[in-house]
C-alpha cells in the first residue's frame, strides 16, 4: 500500500481504541463478564462464548473453527481457567488476522514509487466510498502530497457534487464529467491530468454496485484497463469499502470484488457504531484479503490504519 | 434473495424425507441445520435460538401425532414460526386529514434517499400527490441528491433554501404541501448512528412536531447481527411504524428482516429490488416465508407479470393460442414483455426451486444482450415474414442477418426457438382452455 501514513500512528491507534470502545462496551464487555464471572470452564461458558462470537458477525463457520481449536486445547488440558480461555480465543482470532501479510503503511514502495499512484475505491451501495476518499485525500494532503480525485460515480444523483465538496475541503483537485457520463472517460481524463501536473496520487471514486450485477462489474474492469493504458501498472491499489454492520454477505462481496475487480485490501467503515465488523475475520480466513484501514466517524481525521492487535483487543479486553 | 437459506433448509428436509415419524434425534438434527442456515442468513443469534426453542417444543409436542411426513411437519412448524415473526401484510398509513407526513429514518448508507424517491414514485402511481423534502443538512450534497432524484421521477421537491435547520425545512415543506394540495410529504432525514444522542434527539423533535403517519426505518438487507441493536434503538426512541428493506436484488439472505421484526414488531412494508426508481415492491410476509422454505415467491412474480402484461394483449394472445396463430410478431411481444418485468436473474430468482424448476442453477446468468439480438433479428424481418415464418427462405435469412448485424446461424437459431415455443404454446393453449395455469402460464409459456 502507498505510504499514506508516514508518521508514527500511536495517537491514531488510540483513536481507534476510543471509537471502538463503544463497541467494546457491548460485545466485548459481554465476553469480559462471561469469563470474569467464573473460574472454571463449563460447557455453558463455551456456548455463551460461541454466541458472543456469532453476535460479532464472525459467522458460524469461522466461529466453529475458532472454537474447535479452543476445544482441542481444552481436551489436552492446556487451558486451566476462564482467563486462559479468553487469552486463547484472542490469540486464535489474532492468528487468523495475521496469516495474511499486514498492510505496509509508510515503509514500502520507497524505492520505485509509481507516479501518479492510482487508487480505485470500490464497494456495494452505501458503504461510505466517497467519505473514505475524502478522508484518504485529507491524510495525503496533510503529508504534503498533491491529490487528484476522479469523480467516477456518474450514476448516483449528486455523487459528483458530494466528491467536489470533499475536494474543496481537502485541497485536492477534482476531475469530473456530467452525471450519466462514461466513468472510464473520467478515469482517462483524471490520469491524463494527473500526469500532466505531476500529481502524486489519483483516487478514483466508483459508483456503488452490488457484486451480483455482472454488467456493472464489467464496467469496473473497463475503468481498470483505461487506467493501465495511461499509467502502466495502474491501479496500484483497489480498496473495497465495507460497512462494519455487514453480515455474512460480506464474504460474497469480497469474493466477487476480488475475482472481478482484483481488490487488494479492505477499508472497514462505520466502526463507531455498535457493529463489530467481525465479518472481516471470516473474510481474512477464507479469502486472505487484508483489512487496511478503519473508518471511525464522519470527520476528515476519522480514518486509521488497521491494527489486528487493537481490533481484537477492542473486542476482548 | 433468500436462496442460500432456502437451499440449506431444503437439504435439511431432504435428509428427513422417507422417515416414518419424528423422533427427538430427527428434530435435533434438523434444528442444528436450521440454526446454521439462519445464522448464515444473518438472523440474529438470540432471535434464532428463541425461534428454535419454539420450533423444538412444537415439533416434539402434540403435533407429532399429526399424520404428516416428518419434513412436512417441520416445514409447517418452521413456516408458522417465521410467519408469526414477520407479522401480517401491512398497508401504508395515512393521516385522517391530509397532508400525511412520512418520516424516513435509518443508518448511513442504508438507502434512505433512493427509497424516498421510490416511495414518491409509488405514491404518485397510486393516485397521490407526494412532495419530497430532505432534512439532511450534514452530508455533503445530500439535499442536492434528493432534488436530482425528484427531478428524475417527476415529483416536486421542497428545496428548503435559506435554512439549515431540519425542523424549519420540514415545516416549510408542510406549508408548501397545504398550499399546493400535496397529500403526502416524504421527509428524508440524515443517516445517523443509533447511539448518536444528539442526532437521535433531533429525530424525536421531528416526530413530535410533525406528527408523522408513518415512521419508516430503512434497513440494508445485507446488515448482520447488529440489526437488532440499531433497529431496536430507533424503535425505542421513535416508535417505528414500518420497515423498508433495501438492496434485496443482491444475494444477501436478508435474515435481518426476521431480526428487525422480532425487536421492533414493526412490519416490513416495502422492499427495494433494484437501481431504478420503480424497483420497489410491496412486502408480503407469507410469501417471503414460503420463499425461505423453498416454495418460491411465485405470487410476487405473478403480480409483477400481471402489472407488466397488458390485459388486452394477453386476451388477444390467448385467442391466438387457441387457434395456433402464434406468429413471430407475438414472439417479439412476449420477449418485450419479459424484458419489461426486469432483469431475468431477478425474475428467475423468484421462481420456486422445486418441481420442474429445481434444476435451474441458482446463480444462472442470463445474457440480456442475447434477448436484444433476438429482437433485432425479428425487427429486421418484413411484416409478412413475421406473420408467416414459412416465407423465410435462405436468401431472406441472409438479408435478415445483414439487417440485424447478426449471422445466418443466429437467425436460424431464433427461428428454431420460435418454432419450439410455438409448440409449447400450443400445449399451453389447450391447458389454458381447460382453465388451468392462470397467470403463471403466460410466463412459463414465454420463457
Amino acid at each position: 500500500m502507498f505510504p499514506i501514513f508516514k508518521k508514527s500512528e500511536g495517537s491514531l491507534l488510540d483513536r481507534l481504541k476510543q471509537s471502538v470502545s463503544k463497541t467494546r462496551s457491548q460485545i466485548a464487555a459481554k465476553v469480559e463478564d462471561l469469563v470474569s464471572g467464573e473460574k472454571k470452564i463449563s460447557p455453558e461458558l463455551l456456548t455463551r462464548l460461541e454466541n458472543a462470537l456469532l453476535a460479532a458477525d464472525i459467522g458460524p463457520k469461522t466461529t466453529h473453527q475458532i472454537l474447535e481449536a479452543v476445544r482441542q486445547k481444552l481436551e489436552r488440558h492446556a487451558l486451566n481457567n476462564a482467563a486462559d480461555l479468553k487469552a486463547e480465543l484472542r490469540s486464535q482470532i489474532l492468528y487468523v488476522l495475521r496469516t495474511v501479510p499486514a498492510a505496509p503503511n509508510g515503509s514500502s514502495g520507497a524505492t520505485q514509487e509509481p507516479r501518479p499512484h492510482v487508487i480505485f475505491v470500490v464497494g456495494v451501495n452505501g458503504t461510505g466510498k466517497t467519505t473514505t476518499i475524502g478522508k484518504l485525500a485529507h491524510r495525503l494532503r496533510q503529508d504534503g502530497r498533491s491529490v487528484v480525485l476522479a469523480a467516477g460515480d456518474t450514476f448516483r444523483a449528486a455523487a459528483i457534487e458530494q466528491l467536489a465538496v470533499w475536494a474543496a475541503r481537502t485541497g485536492a483537485e477534482i476531475i469530473k464529467t456530467k452525471s450519466g457520463g462514461d466513468p472510464a472517460a473520467v478515469v482517462y481524463d483524471a490520469l491524463f491530468a494527473a500526469c500532466a501536473r505531476k500529481a502524486d496520487v489519483v483516487i478514483v471514486d466508483t459508483a456503488g454496485r452490488l457484486h451480483t450485477k455482472s454488467n456493472l462489474m464489467a464496467e469496473l474492469d473497463k475503468m481498470k484497463r483505461t487506467a493501465a493504458r495511461i499509467v502502466p501498472g495502474a491501479p496500484h491499489d483497489i480498496l473495497l469499502v465495507m460497512d462494519a454492520t455487514t453480515g455474512q454477505n460480506g464474504l460474497s462481496q469480497a469474493r466477487e470484488f476480488m475475482a472481478t475487480a482484483g481488490v487488494t485490501g479492505i477499508v472497514l467503515t462505520k466502526l463507531d457504531g455498535t457493529a463489530k465488523g467481525g465479518i472481516v475475520v471470516a473474510i481474512t480466513r477464507e479469502l486472505g484479503l487484508p483489512v487496511q484501514y478503519v473508518g471511525t466517524g464522519e470527520a476528515m481525521e476519522d480514518l486509521v490504519p488497521f491494527d489486528a492487535e487493537t481490533f481484537v483487543s477492542s473486542l476482548f479486553d | 434473495m433468500f436462496e442460500n437459506l432456502t437451499d440449506k433448509l431444503q437439504r435439511v428436509f431432504k435428509n428427513l424425507r422417507g422417515q416414518g415419524k419424528l423422533t427427538q434425534e430427527h428434530v435435533d438434527g434438523a434444528l442444528a441445520g436450521i440454526r446454521e442456515a439462519l445464522l448464515e442468513g444473518d438472523v440474529n443469534v438470540g432471535v434464532a435460538d428463541e425461534l428454535l426453542a419454539h420450533i423444538r417444543e412444537k415439533a416434539l409436542g402434540s403435533e407429532v401425532l399429526l399424520q404428516l411426513s416428518p419434513d412436512q411437519q417441520i416445514i409447517k412448524i418452521v413456516r408458522d414460526e417465521l410467519a408469526l415473526l414477520l407479522g401480517k401484510h401491512a398497508k401504508p398509513l395515512f393521516a385522517s386529514r391530509p397532508p400525511s407526513v412520512w418520516l424516513i429514518v435509518g443508518l448511513q448508507g442504508s438507502g434512505k434517499t433512493t427509497t424516498t424517491g421510490k416511495l414518491a414514485k409509488w405514491l404518485a402511481a397510486h393516485g397521490h400527490r407526494p412532495l419530497v423534502v430532505s432534512t439532511d443538512v450534514y452530508r455533503p450534497a445530500a439535499r442536492e441528491q434528493l432534488i436530482q432524484v425528484a427531478k428524475a421521477i417527476g415529483v416536486v421537491c421542497w428545496p428548503g433554501a435559506g435554512t439549515d435547520k431540519p425542523l424549519e425545512i420540514a415545516r416549510g415543506a408542510i406549508r408548501e404541501a397545504k398550499l399546493s394540495a400535496h397529500d403526502v410529504i416524504l421527509v428524508d432525514t440524515a443517516g445517523r448512528l443509533h447511539i448518536d444522542d444528539t442526532l437521535m434527539e433531533e429525530l424525536s423533535t421531528l416526530k413530535r412536531e410533525l406528527t408523522p403517519a408513518e415512521i419508516l426505518f430503512v434497513a440494508d438487507a445485507m446488515i448482520g447481527q447488529d440489526a437488532v441493536r440499531s433497529a431496536g434503538e430507533f424503535h425505542r426512541r421513535l416508535g417505528l411504524t414500518g420497515v423498508v428493506l433495501t438492496k434485496l436484488d443482491g444475494d444477501a439472505r436478508g435474515g435481518a428482516a426476521l431480526s428487525i421484526g422480532k425487536v421492533t414488531g414493526a412490519p416490513v412494508k416495502f422492499v427495494g429490488t433494484g437501481e431504478k426508481y420503480d424497483a420497489l415492491d410491496a412486502f408480503y410476509p407469507d410469501r417471503i416465508v414460503s420463499r425461505v422454505l423453498g416454495m418460491g415467491d411465485v405470487l410476487s412474480l405473478i403480480e409483477r407479470a400481471e402489472h407488466t402484461v397488458d390485459a388486452k394483449q394477453a386476451a388477444e394472445l390467448e385467442r391466438k393460442l387457441r387457434r395456433s396463430e402464434f406468429t413471430l410478431e407475438d414472439f417479439r411481444d412476449q420477449l418485450r414483455q419479459i424484458r419489461k418485468m426486469g432483469p431475468m436473474e431477478q425474475v428467475l430468482g423468484m421462481l420456486p426451486k422445486i418441481g420442474p424448476l429445481a434444476n435451474i442453477p441458482k446463480d444462472v446468468q442470463v445474457d440480456e444482450s442475447r434477448l436484444q439480438r433476438i429482437e433485432a433479428i425479428i425487427n429486421s424481418m418484413t411484416t409478412s415474414e413475421r406473420n408467416d415464418h414459412g416465407l423465410i427462405d435462405g436468401k431472406r435469412r441472409k438479408r435478415i442477418a445483414r439487417g440485424s448485424g447478426t449471422s445466418v446461424q443466429e437467425v436460424n437459431q431464433v427461428l428454431k426457438q420460435y418454432l419450439q415455443m410455438r409448440q409449447m404454446m400450443k400445449q399451453y393453449g389447450s391447458l389454458a382452455a381447460k382453465g388451468r395455469l392462470k397467470g403463471l402460464g403466460k410466463l412459463t409459456g414465454a420463457s
